[in-house]
Order: structure tokens, then C-alpha cells, then sequence
């Protein structure tokens, strides 16, 4: 019988501290009103601080609570402290630009708070139960700060067409939840994987239907193809640090539980998983290629752009080892230091007090602000995969893991697929320095974004100088991902 | 007398489920009957979890229909106040008019 005893409880203190700081702030946003918004959100920035050094401590090999249901190991310790600084890097650029555009409220940086928990609940999950509620958690957050610019009816379609969407996947991951414990007779990752493992005439049926579900109700929340249909809405509708945030945090979440319930519970089901995962990857990076080319909206060209990001860190996944899912980790740190640059880039593009999205807006940017210029063409040409720049190693280490483990086509496709998609990365690129300048854009940009956009492209660009730290972290989180 | 057993519920809470799933798909009218369709589709998997709850002995199941319940409430709350701002702001819920981004 589990006795409950608060000291059991530690592993998750960080949850823990996060969602009763989360209250706290509510209360005081409460009480102070719009007033306290930039408080409360450098507030919550501090929390997530606090949360990423609590997380350090309190890990360990196999560290279990809630009776088994909440895991706290390396890798849960390496994709939370990447989804906190993915959340804290948007909250910090929505500050200002909530402000300017008049939508501050204090709710705001709570709803972020709130999906981040989600986001740490889901990648701690021990338990498709676990899975379920923190992953709820998040997308409700995220259907409501999609919505947020409640007057703009290009954000209310965002949020509706991301809920609608975003419920029908909870459904079928639930259906496929509910086939795995109705067949296996257990909804704990590890028994799940014993029960698997051990069964002397091959998995059931009914378990194999419940992978197919729970892949696809997962490969929506990563926006994988054939299941990627609201990203490139949801991106364009929903403001712009809400899109940073989307491309950032719940995707670095949503990978970790698509490598954590495919590596544990269904790891003796790997024939069978790689080649859902083989086809997923394939199509995101084929229609991020060429779908993203004739896009003339720059937030809906990082929509594709992110699908097919999608694609080539599944490519670590469906290799399926050790390398493969250091590939994955450092391809997802890489993914989100440039994705965040982007935006914060996208999100300096003003004109007269109002955003302007079109790639055309960019033109001649060298010349009227070369120092912006330099940094988007830092972003576009790592997004690219062009060495010596940080984008480079994360696809080099996942075609690597892919060669390793005898997935010559998909390692080819996926290099012939980065060299289309280049062709419209380096598009920006030229339009910015070649094309003749078109009114420029306002400045100043503002000291956080000026930031936002330094550190990240310092990351992409000087990233090759020392990578050691981040391949090591990403290779420990993987082995202790593989019980190691 | 026919025996009503696990697979029976199986079908019933299968025949619920595709429904729910295609009436997203093939509903060209509301938004709220999108709702109607995700409701029918988390309540077919509730009967799935308690058929397999009580063909296993085992009570997870049932706890797990609990949550399915509770989140799927909040979820209808939150998609009814996301389609009244959207109904604020373009005068209609038709599924045919939600067209303004497209590509």
C-alpha cells in the first residue's frame, strides 16, 4: 500500500513550487489589476529561474514519486530546463510588445506559467494518466494565450482553429491510451514495458492500434506531417511572442513525451514504431521544403519552417538509440535558440506603430538597419544548416545517428530536403541585403529584444567554438532516458 | 439470451468514437456541434476505459474516466469562451466562414 509522506514528494518540489508561485501571482494580479502586469511577468520570469535550478537538485537515475507516476531523471532534468528558458526568452519578448499593442493584462504571463507546468508535468510522466493531465494542462493554456488578442479576429481563429484541432487530437490519444491499458492491463510506463516486453506470442493487436493513436494524437502536438494542418494558421493568427512561444517551449515538451513513451513503454515495439516514425519524419521535411516556398507572410514561412524542423529531429528518434536521441536533444537546443532569434527579429519588424509581416517588408534591411540584418541572415543561414553555425550540428548529428543505424534513405532525403529548404532561408537573406530598401523599419527595437536577439545569435553563431557542454549534457540526458 | 460482453462495449464506444471523429470532418454548419463531436469522442473512450476496468478487476480505469471527465468540462469551457470571442469579432460560427488565414 503506498503511504503517503510529504518527503516522498521531493522530486517534484520544483511542479510544485511553480504552480503555488503561479497563485500567488494570480492573487496579486488579482488584487493590483493591469497595473502589476510587468511585475508579474518578470515575476514568472524569476520563477522559471528558480524552477530550472531547483529541477538541477532534485534529479537522480530513476528518481520516481506520486507512487511512480512522476519520473524526475537526466533527460526530464535536460528538456525542462530547455522548455523554461524557451518560455522565459518569449515571456520576456512579450513584455514589451503586449504594452505597445495595448493587449497587457496580467493573465498573460499566469496562462504562460500554467503551460510550462503542463510542459514539465508532461515530460516527467511515468503514467498515461500523468501524460494526459499535464499535457491538457498545457494545451489549454495554449488555446487561450493562441486567442489572446480577444478584438483580433485573426487571433480568435487562431485559438479556435488550434482547439478544435488540438481536441480531436486529445481524443484520439486518449482512444489509443485507452486500447494500450485495455490490452496490456496497465497504464504505468515501466510495467507497460515489462508487459510488452515479455509477452511469449507478440504483442496484442489491440495494443498495437492504441501505438497508432497515441503516435498520431502525439505527432499533432509536434505539428508533424500528416498531422501538421493548424501550424501554419495558428502561427500566422496567434501575436507574435505567442508564435515564439508555440515554437519554442510546447514543441520542446511535446518531443520529449513522443521520445520518453516511444523509448520506454513501447521500446520492445520499436520495428513497429520506426516505421511510423520513418514516414512522420520523411513527409514533415518534405512538405517543410517545398510547402514554406511560395509563402509571402514570414510567420507563416516559420510555420512550415518548424515542420519541417519537426522532421529532422524525429530522424533521431526513428534511429532509435542512444546517438540517435542525443541527436534529437541537441537538434531541439539548437532548434530553439534560433527559433526564439527569429521571432525576436520578426517581432522588431514595426512600421508607423504597426507589425508588418510580409518578407517584402525586409527589403534592403542591410542598409537601413545592418545590424538586425545581420543577425536575421545569422538565423536564416544556421536554420539552413550552413557550418560553421549551430544549425549545422544538429542536423550533422542526426543524419549521423540515422547512418549509424542503416537509415541510408532517410539520411539522403533529409540532406536532399535541407538543400530546397535553403533556398528559401537564403531568399530572406538576399531580400535583405540585395533588394533595393523599402521604408525602414522603427527603431530603437527596445533593450530586451536587443538582447533576445544577441544572446541567441551569439549561441548560433559561437556554438562551434566550445560544443562540448552541450553534447555531453545531451548524450548523459539520453543514456539516462535508456535506464543507463 | 444474449451475453453482453467486453467486445460489445468495445463496438459501441468504436461506433461512438468514428462518429464524433468524422462529424469534425463532415459538419459544415457549427462550430458547436465541432464541440458536440469532441464531447462524443472523450465519452466513447470513458466507456472504453470503465468496459476495460471492470474486465480487468482493475480499478485504474475508472479513475482514468474520472479525469477524462473532468478535463474534458474544462476543455468545453474554454472552446465555448474562445467561440464567443470569435463570434464577437466576425458576426458568425458557420464552419465555412472560419476562412480568413488560408494557404
Amino acid at each position: 500500500m503506498y503511504a503517503f509522506n510529504v518527503a516522498s514528494l521531493i522530486p517534484a518540489l520544483p511542479e510544485i513550487f511553480m504552480a503555488i508561485s503561479g497563485m500567488v501571482l494570480l492573487m496579486v494580479g488579482v488584487f493590483r489589476g493591469d497595473r502589476s502586469t510587468r511585475a508579474v511577468s518578470w515575476a514568472v520570469v524569476a520563477v522559471f529561474i528558480v524552477t530550472a535550478f531547483l529541477i538541477s537538485r532534485v534529479s537522480g537515475p530513476g528518481v520516481l514519486t506520486f507512487d511512480g507516476m512522476f519520473i524526475a531523471d537526466g533527460f526530464a532534468v535536460f528538456m525542462k530546463q530547455l522548455a523554461l528558458a524557451g518560455s522565459a526568452l518569449a515571456l520576456i519578448m512579450s513584455i514589451g510588445f503586449n504594452e505597445r499593442e495595448g493587449i497587457a493584462r496580467f493573465e498573460f504571463p499566469i496562462l504562460f506559467l500554467y503551460a510550462t507546468l503542463g510542459m514539465m508535468l508532461m515530460i516527467s510522466a511515468n503514467d498515461l494518466l500523468a501524460l494526459y493531465v499535464g499535457l491538457e494542462l498545457q494545451s489549454l493554456c495554449l488555446y487561450v494565450v493562441a486567442a489572446y488578442r480577444r478584438d483580433d479576429l485573426r487571433s480568435s481563429e487562431a485559438g479556435l482553429k488550434y482547439f478544435v484541432l488540438g481536441a480531436l487530437s486529445s481524443g484520439m490519444l486518449l482512444y489509443g491510451m485507452s486500447m494500450v491499458y485495455g490490452f496490456a492491463g496497465t497504464t504505468r510506463f515501466d510495467t507497460l514495458f515489462e508487459v510488452l516486453s515479455s509477452s511469449e506470442v507478440g504483442v496484442p493487436v489491440g495494443v498495437l492500434v492504441g501505438l497508432v493513436f497515441i503516435a498520431a494524437g502525439l505527432a499533432f502536438k509536434v505539428s508533424a506531417v500528416p498531422f501538421h494542418m493548424w501550424t501554419p494558421d495558428v502561427y500566422e493568427g496567434a501575436p507574435t511572442p505567442v508564435t515564439a512561444f508555440f515554437a519554442a517551449a510546447p514543441k520542446v515538451a511535446a518531443t520529449a513525451l513522443l521520445v520518453r513513451v516511444m523509448i520506454g513503454p513501447f521500446g520492445a515495439m520499436f520495428d513497429q514504431w520506426q516505421q511510423i516514425i520513418v514516414f512522420v519524419s520523411l513527409a514533415s521535411m518534405a512538405l517543410g521544403a517545398f510547402a514554406a516556398i511560395n509563402q509571402s507572410n514570414i510567420k507563416r514561412l516559420m510555420a512550415y519552417s518548424s515542420i519541417g524542423h519537426i522532421g529532422y529531429a524525429l530522424v533521431g528518434l526513428a534511429a532509435g538509440d542512444k546517438a540517435g536521441v542525443g541527436g534529437l536533444l541537441v537538434y531541439m537546443t539548437i532548434y530553439v535558440a534560433m527559433g526564439i532569434g527569429t521571432f525576436a527579429c520578426i517581432l522588431c519588424m514595426r512600421r508607423k506603430g504597426r507589425m508588418v509581416e510580409n518578407i517584402s517588408d525586409l527589403s534592403g534591411l542591410a542598409r537601413t538597419n545592418p545590424a538586425l540584418a545581420l543577425a536575421f541572415a545569422i538565423f536564416m543561414f544556421s536554420m539552413a544548416g550552413i557550418p560553421p553555425l549551430a544549425g549545422f550540428f544538429g542536423k550533422f548529428f542526426v543524419f549521423k545517428a540515422a547512418i549509424q543505424a542503416g537509415l541510408y534513405t532517410l539520411a539522403i532525403i533529409g540532406v536532399l530536403t535541407s538543400v530546397v529548404a535553403a533556398f528559401y532561408y537564403l531568399r530572406i537573406v538576399k531580400v535583405m541585403y540585395f533588394d533595393e530598401p523599402a521604408e525602414a523599419l522603427e527603431r530603437p527595437v527596445g533593450t530586451t529584444l536587443t538582447v533576445v536577439i544577441g544572446a541567441t545569435a551569439l549561441f548560433t553563431l559561437l556554438l562551434v567554438v566550445n560544443p562540448g557542454p552541450l553534447l555531453s549534457g545531451a548524450a548523459v540526458a539520453a543514456v539516462s532516458l535508456f535506464g543507463g | 439470451m444474449l451475453e453482453i460482453g467486453l467486445s460489445h462495449y468495445l463496438v459501441v464506444a468504436a461506433i461512438l468514437f468514428a462518429l464524433g471523429f468524422f462529424g469534425i470532418f463532415l459538419n459544415r454548419k457549427n462550430v458547436i456541434i465541432i464541440l458536440m463531436s469532441v464531447e462524443l469522442m472523450l465519452l466513447a473512450v470513458n466507456i472504453n476505459f470503465v468496459a476495460f476496468s471492470v474486465f480487468l478487476q482493475d480499478l485504474v480505469g475508472q479513475i482514468f474516466a474520472m479525469f477524462v471527465l473532468g478535463i474534458a468540462a474544462a476543455e468545453a469551457a474554454i472552446g465555448l469562451a474562445i467561440i464567443v470571442v470569435y463570434f464577437r469579432n466576425r458576426g458568425t460560427i458557420a464552419v465555412e466562414d472560419i476562412n480568413v488565414m488560408k494557404g
